[in-house]
């Protein structure tokens, strides 16, 4: 919490000699209402803009009307398919990823050339959007799920290879002696020394991983949604696109955004309970 | 591994019998970098009897490091025998447990207790007995209000509390300490020093210490090892057992027949440098 810093001195003297008394600022209030306040200002704005302008509401919906439309979606179960198809989507292309990445970071500590192999794969594929592969993809396996989980695949692996063989490689010297000195070596050795101890690189590259794969499959839903028949979150938006139902592209935005923070809240919790509990990294 | 790791029982057969628990012969250790030999110790030989405190002291670079890290196991030698009892040391080994001088030699992800409970783990004790002997450690080096805190929150000297502690609780034949105190500041090296004695003559464990500090050597050893500029070879064997307090007459001469020897390979090396 950086912020809390800046709010602590502030009796800071002012040009005029005087010496500010602390009073109740915003800076004071702790972060979650500050937030909170903070959205619901925006949202009030929204909907006042929405109500006086007049704006065309195929155009805008309403902050309102968004909140229906997303009820609906749920309850009535459009929105929640959409959604479940994508996570369902992104649940098995990472977990593809995350093994083959496994596989070339064990190869990559191992042997040289499987470093050398790792560096060369992630420098030309890493700076490669993942979405710029989706024609190829379809070329090769069709307009199915296959492709989209091989784009997402791809764009997940990269960042979790990288970071996780940048974690074993970078694994403090001293540590290994002293689990060495203990008696400890090969699968012991990396299960409770090198596998902990770059244990914050790794969740590090699982969240950009995640990160990357979760906006690499909206975008690869919108360019094509129907995967076996049912359309993931991209299609939904695209689809009340095409029928004019603004308030359900709307509440898909909103939608995908409320998962990506889920996600990163999920991140953030196991390192509060683990590598910033340890001080092996500081909190954020 | 366990079968060849030295016993108690081995020592204590030792000690009654007046033979050394580590003899290094005529040793020569060093690196190897780009396939280049460097050589550290040139030709080392010294022993250490069971219960004994002997220190490395030597100028830097002299490499007696080197040679801790040879007796521990994580290099071999060029030339000549490190052993053990009777065995080689070829391998790192619960017997010869180590204490490094980095602080981050503890794994942050376990609390103290932890820290000290796991070694005693992977050497085939069980749970309770761990634990207990964790609790019997974390007394003896004053550790009780840190047991469940992580490394990270302690300092210093509490971390190379803990670090003894843990190497302690695995019973080692020898206790191998490189510089444990060289990054405390003066005032907590000092304390540890004592504590250290204090510990050392209650569990009468056998301790080879790498120092390069001759107040330190004389404080803590029984026998003081001058190693000299590298390719280094053994000055001469200082004892030092019967001067403990520094305020003695006794104390101070030994410092000054050490910081001679030290200097005097300093003397020789200008020589070298002007001719």
């Amino acid at each position: 919490m950086t912020t809390l810093q800046r709010d602590q001195d502030l009796s800071v003297p002012r040009d005029d000699g005087k010496v500010r008394t602390s009073r109740k600022t915003w800076g004071s209030l702790p972060t979650g209402p500050r937030r909170a306040l903070l959205l619901l200002a925006l949202v009030a704005i929204w909907q006042a803009y929405v109500s006086i302008s007049g704006v065309n509401p195929l155009l805008i919906s309403s902050p309102w009307d968004v909140a229906k439309a997303l009820v609906e979606g749920f309850v009535e179960g459009r929105l929640l398919d959409a959604t479940l198809i994508t996570l369902r989507i992104l649940l098995l292309s990472m977990l593809i990823g995350m093994v083959i990445a496994a596989v070339m970071t064990t190869l990559a500590t191992w042997t040289r050339i499987g470093e050398d192999i790792l560096v060369l794969l992630t420098s030309i594929l890493n700076p490669l959007p993942s979405i710029a592969i989706l024609p190829l993809a379809i070329l090769w396996f069709g307009l199915n799920t296959t492709a989209l989980t091989v784009v997402i695949a791809n764009a997940v692996i990269w960042p979790i290879a990288i970071n996780v063989s940048m974690g074993f490689r970078t694994v403090n010297p001293t540590l290994l002696a002293v689990g060495r000195n203990i008696g400890l070596s090969g699968w012991r050795l990396v299960r409770d020394v090198l596998v902990p101890a770059a244990l914050p690189h790794t969740i590090s590259g699982l969240k950009t991983g995640w990160a990357f794969g979760w906006r690499t499959i909206i975008a690869a839903e919108l360019v094509f949604g129907v995967a076996g028949g049912k359309g993931g979150l991209g299609f939904f938006i695209n689809d009340a696109r095409y029928f004019l139902r603004t308030p359900e592209i709307f509440a898909g935005l909103v939608t995908i955004a409320l998962i990506g923070i889920a996600l990163d809240l999920v991140f953030s919790y196991v390192e509060k309970k683990t590598v910033v509990k340890w001080g092996m990294k500081s909190g954020t | 591994m366990k079968s060849q790791t030295i016993s108690k029982e081995t020592v204590d057969e030792l000690a009654r019998d007046h033979k050394p628990l580590l003899s290094v012969e005529h040793a020569q250790i060093g690196y190897v970098v780009n396939g280049k030999a460097h050589v550290a110790v040139g030709d080392a030989s010294f022993e250490v009897y069971p219960g004994e405190k002997i220190m490395l002291l030597g100028p830097s670079g002299c490499g007696k490091s080197t040679l801790l890290k040879a007796v521990a196991g994580f290099i071999e030698p060029f030339a000549g025998n490190i052993k053990l009892a009777t065995r080689d040391t070829l391998v790192p080994g619960p017997d010869r447990a180590v204490v490094f001088q980095e602080f981050d030699q503890l794994f942050p992800w376990k609390s103290v207790r932890d820290n000290i409970i796991y070694p005693q783990r992977m050497i085939g004790r069980d749970k309770d007995e761990a634990g207990r002997r964790a609790d019997e450690y974390l007394t003896l080096m004053h550790l009780e209000p840190a047991a469940d805190r992580y490394p990270h929150q302690l300092s210093g000297g509490m971390k190379q509390r803990v670090a003894i502690a843990r190497a302690l609780a695995m019973d080692p034949a020898i206790l191998l300490m490189d510089e444990p105190f060289g990054a405390l500041d003066a005032q907590t090296r000092s304390r540890l020093q004592q504590e250290l004695n204090e510990v050392a003559e209650r569990t009468g464990v056998t301790i080879l210490f790498v120092t390069h500090s001759i107040q330190e050597a004389v404080y803590v050893g029984h026998r003081v090892v001058v190693l000299n500029n590298p390719p280094s070879t053994v000055v001469e064997v200082v004892d030092v057992r019967d001067v403990h307090d520094p305020a003695d007459e006794g104390f101070s001469e030994a410092m000054v027949h050490l910081r001679s020897l030290l200097s005097a390979g300093d003397e020789t090396l200008s020589d070298a440098a002007f001719e």
